[in-house]
């Protein structure tokens, strides 16, 4: 049993799933969602999108209205309890045991399944080598970092060989730059253990880097779900394209004088500044350097704001007037509901 | 700096005063429970009958006294920590509801507590003439203060989230209780078995209806050795009943700070 090895990927299928509390709101609406064998989904959105409850009832903490049901491969897991469900959680604050320490919390699981202890400790070493914490396999968990507490629980939820795996915002508890890292750490392991596998998160650049596909969530709807890509460039509706990157619209007169169109949208780096007297003209609010590039905040002059990327040396300041121009624009493609 | 050191000083000074009036009368009672003639006074010389005259009349109740507390700190642990768990799990207005009720006890005079545990049981003769009675008492007034020290530990840990995660690991709630929650709260069971022990060595009000000559406790004792009794031999008591009771709190808060302290020592879940 090495984690060298592929898993045995099985497939997640929920249909119909709603959820509602018992007050009477609807937390999620009726949805069908499909997470392929090996695949990682991840769910991304707003907070209060209703993605962590759609994760809970993945996982079993939380029951599907009823008509719900969830199948892992051909198995109907509806009305499994999560104890039996045999999946792997990653919480949000990692809810490590804290009267255990990591070789403990990641041999937990094992412990309940009566494995006995010569394959446990094994088990939990080739684990712990697994996120590279082999060294701290005795250190109590309060005394661990937050990145280190991160792989402790991921640890411990891929020790069981989980059928699948359910991260809820793994990266969230930590500060930016160890992000940055853990993410394509986190990424080349899941594709190293090829296990299906459902991420949240209200990251975009976190679900794009880590998902194959992302499902993107808005007050309890699925508004799309596709490769970052497609999410990016054929964004299913205003939400997506506004939630995937920024999207800047301009509309009315002043956009048809100069363009013959009602209305464009565009991408912030999609537009080009320069001097005045060349087409359509705006005013600079504001100027932030941002190191590879420069934010600027625009106003058109019938008050309209968007937001434009300009190279690192672009000249312009605030209170200047410049031309823009716009490389791309979605001009008949205005983003339409799905 | 000088004004923090005026501070300092100005603190300590008080504390002194407060802690001399209180353990002033203590001091007194002690010092008087080891002169041979109270109202002679220290000249006329110290004595250790009294003390061992009160172990001879009395300990019986010191014994008995432990037996209670100790057996009352295990009923309010059995019922109390699963209790505090299903409350925290299930917070809601039902839960607020038992956990008012269960306080109640701690609000109605002991006495009057006392008294309907005799109009209900008091028939029950082999209830009424044991131990047990007093025992059923002690739990009464102390549960809510067993239940609301755990919970109060529970709340603090997020422990819902803990349980969660050894669900998802495959624990039955059974063991989850065991292995995660009941460690995990320790600190707070810890707090809880602190107070419930004292108040039930020292329960007076309750214990003084309940017993019988055969079942006195030592607080009954002191009671009755005051009333009856050569002051002296009262005062002595009280000695005795401090020597008994300091080690044994001494013990158990130090017990209690090293739990808090060491957050997560291991216990018992071992790879």
């Amino acid at each position: 049993m090495t984690l060298a090895s592929p898993i045995q990927a099985l497939s997640i299928t929920l249909a119909n799933c709603a959820k509602t509390w018992p007050d009477g709101t609807r937390a999620l609406e009726p949805l069908d969602l499909g997470v392929r064998a090996g695949e990682t989904l991840a769910l991304l959105g707003p907070s209060g999108c209703g993605k962590t409850t759609l994760l809970r009832m993945i996982c079993g903490l939380e029951e599907t209205d009823a008509g719900g049901s969830i199948r892992f491969g051909n198995d109907d897991v509806t009305r499994v309890a999560p104890e039996a469900r045999g999946v792997g959680v990653v919480f949000q604050g990692y809810a490590l045991f804290p009267n255990m320490n990591v070789a403990q919390n990641v041999g937990y699981g094992l412990k309940i399944r009566g494995v006995d202890v010569e394959t446990r400790r094994k088990r939990v070493m080739e684990m712990l080598e697994l996120v590279e914490l082999e060294a701290l396999a005795e250190r109590r968990v309060d005394r661990l970092s937050g990145g280190q507490r991160q792989r402790v629980a991921l640890a411990r939820a891929i020790a069981i060989e989980p059928r699948v795996l359910l991260l809820d915002e793994p990266l969230t508890a930590l500060d930016a730059r160890l992000r940055q890292q853990l993410r394509v750490d986190l990424a080349a392991l899941l594709r190293k253990l090829g296990i299906t596998c459902v991420i949240v998160t209200h990251d975009q650049e976190e679900a794009m880097m880590l998902g194959d596909r992302v499902a993107v969530m808005s007050a309890g709807r699925l508004e799309q779900i596709g490769q970052p890509e497609t999410l990016y460039r054929e964004p299913a509706s205003p939400f997506v394209a506004d939630f995937i990157g920024t999207l800047c619209r301009l509309q009315g007169s002043v956009v048809s004088a100069h363009h013959g169109v009602e209305s464009l949208s565009f991408r912030p780096y999609e537009i080009r500044l320069g001097p005045p007297g060349n087409g359509l003209e705006a005013n600079i609010v504001a100027r932030f350097y941002l190191g590879s590039h420069i934010r600027f905040e625009l106003v058109l002059d019938d008050g309209q704001p968007f937001t434009a990327l300009a190279e690192p040396d672009a000249p312009w300041q605030p209170g200047e007037r410049v031309a823009i121009n716009l490389t791309q624009s979605r001009t008949a493609k205005e983003p339409a509901p799905c | 700096m000088t004004h923090s050191r005026l501070d300092t000083r100005l603190g300590l000074t008080i504390t002194l005063a407060v802690t001399a009036f209180l353990i002033g009368p203590v001091l007194l009672s002690v010092t008087a429970g080891l002169t041979k003639n109270y109202f002679v006074g220290l000249s006329s010389g110290l004595t250790l009958d009294w003390v061992v005259q009160v172990w001879d009349l009395y300990a019986d109740t010191i014994w008995r006294s432990y037996g209670v507390a100790l057996a009352t700190l295990v009923i309010t642990a059995v019922i109390g920590v699963p209790a505090a768990w299903v409350l925290t799990l299930f917070p809601g207005r039902l839960s607020r509801l038992l956990e008012e009720l269960l306080t109640l006890p701690v609000a109605v005079p002991g006495l009057a507590t006392a008294l309907a545990l005799i109009v209900s049981w008091g028939s029950v003769g082999w209830l009424r003439s044991s131990v047990l009675f007093i025992v059923i008492g002690h739990v009464l007034f102390t549960l809510p203060f067993m239940v609301r020290a755990v919970r109060a530990g529970m709340q603090g840990a997020d422990l819902v989230v803990l349980d969660e995660a050894a669900a998802t690991l495959g624990a039955s709630r059974r063991r989850r209780f065991f292995d995660i929650i009941v460690p995990a709260a320790r600190s707070g069971i810890v707090t809880g078995a602190l107070t419930v022990v004292t108040l039930s060595i020292g329960e007076f009000n309750l214990t003084w209806l309940l017993h019988t000559p055969l079942t006195k406790t030592l607080p009954v004792g002191l009671a009755d050795s005051y009333a009856s009794m050569r002051l002296e031999v009262a005062s002595a008591y009280t000695l005795v009943f401090l020597l008994m009771l300091l080690p044994l709190m001494v013990g158990l808060q130090s017990f209690a700070a090293r739990t808090t302290r060491s957050g997560s020592i291991s216990l018992g879940a071992s790879t």
